[in-house]
C-alpha cells in the first residue's frame, strides 16, 4: 500500500515538472509561460516531497518536508506576481490572439506609466 | 474558536505522549480523536460550536481546491502536448470581496496556484485585481465561478 502510494506520488510529481518544462518550450508568450511554470515549483515538488516523507517515515524528515512545502506555497505565488507585474510595466507584449486587456490604460492600476506611452515601449 | 483549537492541540500531544510513537500517522490520529472528544463534550455543554463547523469546512475547501487544480492542469496539459493552441488568453479586471491585506494575499495565492491564471496587478484602492487567464471562453462565467467557488469559500474560512 505504502509502496504504491510512493510510486504514484513521485511519478505524478515528475510528470508535472516534465509538462511544465515542455510548456516553457511551447507556450507562445511570456504570461502563459509564467503561469505554466509556477505550478511545477509547487505541485510537482510538493508531490515528490510527500512521497519522500512516506518513504522515510521518520519524524525529522517529515517536519523538514512539511516546512519546505509550506514555504514553497507561500513564496512562489508572490514571486510569480512580482515577475508578471514587472513584465507588464516594462512592456512585455501579450500574445497576438489575446481577447481582452483590461489593464491597458486603466486609471486604477499601478502599472500604467503615463511618462512612457505604451506604443513606444511595446516593441518585440 | 482559538480556545478549542488549543485544547485540541493539547489533547493531540497528550495522546502522542501516552502512546509514545512520534510518527505522523499518530499525530493525525490523535488530532482526530481530540476533535471527536471535544465535539462530544461541547454538544452537551451548549458552548460555542464555531470551531467544529470550521474544521470540516477547511478540509472540504482543500478537496475542492485540489479538484479544481486537477481540472485546470488537464486543460493546460492538453494544450502543451498537442501541437495546436486552443487557448484564448486575456487580462481581466476582477472586483474582490476580500478587504484586508491578509485576505487579499490568500486569494492571490489561491489564484496563482491554479494553472492558467496569474495575478498581474492590484489596483491602487485595493478593490480590483488584474488576472491573466489562459482559457477565457466566457468572461462573466469565469468571474462568477471564481467568486462563488474560490473566494466566498476562502473568506468563510479565514474571516
Amino acid at each position: 500500500m505504502n509502496d504504491l502510494l510512493i510510486k504514484i506520488l513521485s511519478t505524478l510529481g515528475a510528470v508535472f515538472v516534465l509538462i511544465a518544462s515542455f510548456g516553457v518550450f511551447k507556450m507562445p508568450d511570456f504570461y502563459s509561460r509564467l503561469s505554466v511554470t509556477i505550478k511545477a515549483a509547487t505541485l510537482g515538488i510538493g508531490c515528490i516531497l510527500i512521497a519522500a516523507t512516506i518513504h522515510f517515515a521518520e519524524f525529522s524528515v517529515t517536519t523538514k518536508a512539511i516546512a519546505i512545502i509550506f514555504f514553497l506555497f507561500i513564496t512562489s505565488p508572490v514571486a510569480g506576481f512580482l515577475i508578471s507585474k514587472v513584465a507588464y510595466i516594462t512592456g512585455t507584449k501579450l500574445w497576438k490572439d489575446s481577447i481582452i486587456d483590461e489593464l491597458e490604460n486603466d486609471p486604477d492600476s499601478n502599472c500604467t506609466n503615463p511618462a512612457l506611452p505604451k506604443d513606444k515601449i511595446k516593441k518585440e | 474558536m482559538l480556545q478549542n483549537f488549543l485544547l485540541n492541540i493539547l489533547l493531540t500531544f497528550v495522546w502522542v505522549a501516552l502512546t509514545g510513537q512520534l510518527g505522523y500517522t499518530n499525530f493525525v490520529f490523535g488530532y482526530a480523536l481530540g476533535f471527536f472528544i471535544l465535539w462530544m463534550v461541547n454538544k452537551s455543554v451548549n458552548a460555542s460550536t464555531e470551531y467544529f463547523y470550521r474544521v470540516p469546512k477547511i478540509f472540504a475547501f482543500i478537496l475542492l481546491f485540489f479538484y479544481d487544480l486537477m481540472k485546470a492542469n488537464y486543460e493546460v496539459t492538453k494544450d502543451v502536448i498537442t501541437p495546436n493552441y486552443n487557448m484564448k488568453p486575456g487580462i481581466i479586471k476582477y472586483e474582490m470581496e476580500a478587504k484586508t491585506d491578509f485576505e487579499i494575499t490568500m486569494l492571490a495565492n489561491m489564484i496563482a496556484l491554479t494553472p492558467g491564471t496569474v495575478v498581474v496587478d492590484l489596483s491602487k484602492n485595493k478593490k480590483f485585481m488584474y488576472i491573466h487567464v489562459m482559457y477565457l471562453t466566457n468572461k462573466e462565467e469565469f468571474i462568477e465561478r471564481l467568486s462563488s467557488r474560490i473566494e466566498r469559500k476562502l473568506l468563510e474560512i479565514i474571516r
